[in-house]
């Protein structure tokens, strides 16, 4: 009988307040160390924490997103350690009274919809960096000292290595969805901590494990097949694990011990005496709420319902806000939901692809996009000059009427009919077997001159106005 | 004039029959005369010459000048002024210059006060007799074989020893009252929350308060006016400076209650037959003395030791040999930095504490202590709270006894312990009290009465202490 696979998660999020959490240096990154830091952030004696109310009211975000109960009072604890890039000794953070309680986040999985369920979220601060260098040993850079933090902690409801990409794509997404982090993992600002344990079915759940630095969602799920590999490996065995912290060595796939529960840090945990506790109001809770964007679950449903799009294009729309909030200006100026979706399906994806980039950026304007689109559903430019149009507005000039841009680029349709018919004309004299075959009734021949006439025009010839005449002329 | 109170001087200075140069000057030779006493870390002489110089002339001027324009006054050391050293008198912090000044100092400045030097004190503001100090002990300036008092014992002596018209000390469990009673001066321990804790190191936050010493309540309260009030720097700051000076007041049925506990507990003749007497007198004035049995206040010391160690330990965290403050020398490894420069740059008793303190927050004591100890502190607030329904204020000495010599408890913690018995639960309960000086032991030490008030009680402690002061005139 095979094992099951139990994970749960401890994900942490730099919070992109604008400034720091404890003290008003600015939250942001910095290449030069230690210039964005101060007496409060560096822990020089005699100064005092003030809290930062965007962080409180960002970790309030995320938990509504993710639908916790808020805390009406949340109060502030000391995690007591020792590391160069913990200048106080304690980082602040919130053991006895978490911002966010409960919660939950759905996700897809083979088996259907599941809920993932999120035990709680809490605030805290960032510590610095330590820099390693061969000639100068090592150093401290406090910049990052003091960003603001939410943990997101799961219960232990993962159950394989894809569960848990699911689970943190869908979270990463909205997080940045609802605009509180950039959940930029080779950054820092989203970072994983695993709990993965084995047990068979109907037995009581396994020894605990830990694996911490895990720098890619690609180290997640490797650290993870790793683990339940190595624990089977240990339980078929007849061995016995030890709960225990491992360290991922991404680059010699595999885990380290990094300490046992015995030799476990106390972190000798007591409330903080310089921040006090926090009433979290329920006015301001529902002032937050109200900021909250439409959430993508939601929002797709609309796009179904609304827009009658099909489920998977309302999914891929909606999976981010800046995807979604273009969608919806476009949908403002064309009322042509079907084919905005259609073009931003593909020909907006292609081009987003080619990017690489995690972040979206669209140097578009949905205004002029959907004037473009506009211009091609009425005729005035054919498919391949909307295309042409679209690369143009894409790569080189997103402010371009899309009007003045049918001149500008020679794009728009050939209607004339003088102009036309001495072109067919010409085709029909060099081919005069196809028009043989034409007046005989042979529809393909039609195609063959279609063909003909747009090659000759660079594509611009109104196809209408070229059957018409074909009619005509033979 | 060295023996001009504080308003007193203030006058001289504002009808110009004293210029802030001769003031300033007249003070820093009666330093020179009693360094002796090694009551200051550092004398900032020239810098207090210049802003002395430099508000005579704005004075000549006619230009507005504040409160205390050109009054020398001196900091504990661990209160930060940016640009001079702050050291906590540790080897700890033997070079440290803050760059930052804390909200106290910068009120005092607006005033056109003139720091004049940074008084020795207990290290890290641990001890009752200054006898911790990294930079030596301070004598008693009434007699130098015995102590000051402590953690401020360098605040109150430059106050006994005319180096300055007012100080400012921090009290912790007692820290500005008992120095103040053994040095015969008065001292202040505001309301927790009243006074801002920016930029004044911390020993244990949730009890710590800063306040004046000075020669007189009336000089306390100006003082205290000036520092007090929400503080947009320290989130437990609250209240406002309000205080009005010089009020009448009569003892006429204000009800004065007395501690019976508290009163058992007093084995020196002396400091029972002074207050005896004192209390006598606030009787004849009208005054109405109730007994009080308050019997939770024998808590007071644990709860305290077990909470004022425990958020020692984590706040003297930070000083860890990396970012600034001492470093040994000899380390072959991160642990080592770690080990050898806390080992090396702190005393014994800042050790000592921090044992202490991390001991009781390790989750096998956290709840069996700290949480205890939490518990206790809520029972000693409402023992206050309850009290203060049947009196207006509460009388007790400030310290069981007059000073004792040097090293006569230095090696028994529980006897020196004691010194602060009567102060301790003043912190716990967060309430402000004063320490007054109520008469002499037949040895001719002083001996201080304190007069305990409700929260934010303050308008009528120094009305009452500036009423009693009169009685002893």
């Amino acid at each position: 009988m095979s094992y099951l696979t139990v994970i749960g998660l401890e994900v942490h999020n730099e919070l992109k307040t604008n400034t720091k959490i404890f003290c008003s240096c600015k939250n942001e990154f910095s290449l030069e160390p230690n210039t964005n830091c101060c007496p409060t952030c560096l822990a020089m004696p005699g100064t005092l924490p003030l809290l930062n109310k965007q962080a409180v009211e960002y970790a309030i975000k995320a938990g509504l997103a993710l639908n916790c109960d808020i805390n009406t009072v949340t109060q502030w604890d000391r995690k007591n350690y020792y590391y160069p890039d913990l200048p106080k000794a304690y980082q602040l953070s919130q053991l006895y009274h978490p911002l966010c309680l409960g919660g939950y986040l759905e996700i897809n999985t083979e088996n259907g919809i599941k809920k993932i369920r999120i035990n709680h979220i809490h605030l805290e601060e960032d510590a610095g960096k330590l820099v390693h260098s061969e000639f100068s040993g090592s150093l401290v850079d406090y910049n990052r000292g003091g960003v603001p933090l939410i943990e997101i902690v799961t219960e232990p409801d993962l159950s394989s290595a894809e569960e848990t990409l699911t689970f943190l794509e869908n979270l990463k997404a909205l997080l940045k969805y609802i605009g509180v982090s950039d959940v930029k993992m080779e950054q820092g600002s989203l970072r994983c901590d695993v709990n993965i344990s084995l047990h068979k079915a109907g037995e009581p759940l396994g020894t605990r494990i830990e694996m911490k630095n895990l720098a890619s969602f690609k180290a997640v799920q490797r650290a993870i097949n790793y683990e339940v590999k190595r624990q089977t490996e240990v339980l078929e065995s007849g061995g016995k694990l030890v709960q225990e912290t491992r360290r991922w060595d991404d680059a010699e796939g595999r885990s380290y011990t990094m300490r046992t529960k015995e030799n476990a840090q106390d972190y000798r945990y007591f409330p903080d005496p310089d921040l006090v506790p926090v009433n979290v109001s329920r006015e301001f809770v529902q002032q937050v709420k109200e900021t909250l964007p439409m959430l993508p679950k939601a929002r797709a449903q609309k796009y179904v319902e609304e827009f009658k799009l099909p489920q998977y294009d309302a999914e891929i729309l909606t999976s981010d806000r800046i995807l979604a909030d273009f969608f919806d200006e476009c949908v403002l100026t064309f009322d042509n939901p079907k084919m905005i979706s259609n073009w931003i399906m593909t020909e907006v994806m292609r081009k987003l692809k080619e990017q690489n980039s995690e972040d979206i950026v669209l140097p578009l304007k949905a205004d002029n996009f959907a004037k473009m689109l506009k211009l091609y559903a009425d005729n005035v430019i054919n498919q391949n000059a909307a295309k042409t149009m679209f690369e143009y507005m894409w790569d080189k000039d997103s402010n371009a009427d899309p009007k003045t841009l049918i001149e500008k680029l020679n794009l728009g349709q050939i209607s004339d009919e003088g102009e036309l018919q001495k072109i067919l004309t010409e085709i029909i004299k060099n081919n005069p077997a196809a028009a043989d075959d034409l007046r005989n009734g042979n529809k393909k021949a039609t195609a063959f001159f279609v063909g003909q006439a747009m090659k000759a025009t660079k594509g611009k010839a109104n196809p209408k106005t070229v059957n018409e005449l074909l009619e005509k002329l033979l | 004039m060295q023996k001009k109170t504080l308003v007193e001087i203030i006058e001289l200075l504002n009808k110009k029959q004293v210029s802030s140069e001769e003031v300033v000057s007249g003070c820093l030779k009666q330093i020179e005369k009693n360094t002796h006493l090694n009551a200051l870390n550092y004398v900032n002489s020239k810098d207090a010459l210049n802003s002395a110089k430099k508000i005579d002339e704005r004075r000549q001027k006619g230009e507005k000048l504040g409160l205390l324009a050109g009054v020398p006054i001196v900091l504990k050391d661990n209160i930060c002024v940016q640009g001079i050293p702050t050291t906590c008198s540790s080897k700890m912090l033997q070079n440290f210059v803050p760059q930052y000044t804390a909200t106290v100092v910068t009120k005092l400045l607006a005033e056109d006060a003139i720091i004049i030097g940074k008084a020795n004190m207990d290290e890290f503001a641990m001890g009752s007799s200054n006898e911790t100090s990294f930079t030596g002990k301070v004598l008693n300036p009434i007699d130098n074989e015995y102590v000051p008092g402590g953690s401020s014992g360098g605040s109150a002596a430059s106050i006994a020893a005319n180096f300055a018209y007012a100080a400012l000390g921090s009290d912790t469990g007692g820290s500005i009252r008992q120095p103040a009673a053994f040095c015969g001066v008065v001292g202040v321990k505001p309301t927790y929350g009243a006074v801002s804790r920016y930029g004044v190191v911390a020993f244990a936050s949730s009890l710590d308060q800063v306040g004046p010493i000075t020669k007189t309540a009336q000089d306390a309260a100006l003082i205290f006016k000036i520092i007090s009030g929400k503080d947009e720097l320290d989130i437990t700051s609250c209240g406002n400076s309000n205080l009005k000076l010089n009020q009448d007041f009569s003892f006429k049925g204000k009800k004065i209650g007395i501690p019976k506990e508290f009163f058992d507990q007093i084995t020196d003749n002396d400091v029972k037959n002074t207050m005896n007497q004192e209390l006598k007198k606030l009787e004849n004035q009208g005054a109405e003395i109730i007994e009080l049995s308050m019997k939770t206040l024998e808590y007071a010391m644990p709860t305290y030791n077990v909470l004022a160690s425990a958020e020692a330990a984590s706040n003297l965290s930070r000083f860890d040999g990396i970012k600034y403050g001492y470093r040994s020398d000899n380390f072959d490894d991160l642990l080592s930095i770690y080990f050898k420069s806390r080992s090396e740059g702190f005393g014994y008793e800042v050790k000592r504490r921090i044992l202490l303190g991390n001991y009781m927050l390790t989750s096998a004591c956290f709840e069996k202590y700290y949480i205890k100890a939490q518990k206790v502190q809520t029972l000693i607030k409402n023992t206050f709270l309850q009290a203060f329904e049947k009196c207006d204020l509460i009388v007790t000495p400030t310290s069981a006894t007059p000073a004792f010599k040097f090293g006569e408890k230095q090696n028994d913690k529980v006897a020196m312990a004691l010194s602060d018995v009567f102060t301790v639960p003043v912190n716990i309960a967060g309430n402000a009290a004063i320490s007054i000086p109520a008469g002499l032991s037949s040895k001719g030490l002083p001996i201080g009465l304190q007069i305990i008030a409700p929260h934010f009680g303050e308008q009528m402690m120094f009305d009452a202490a500036q009423a009693y002061e009169r009685l002893s005139k």
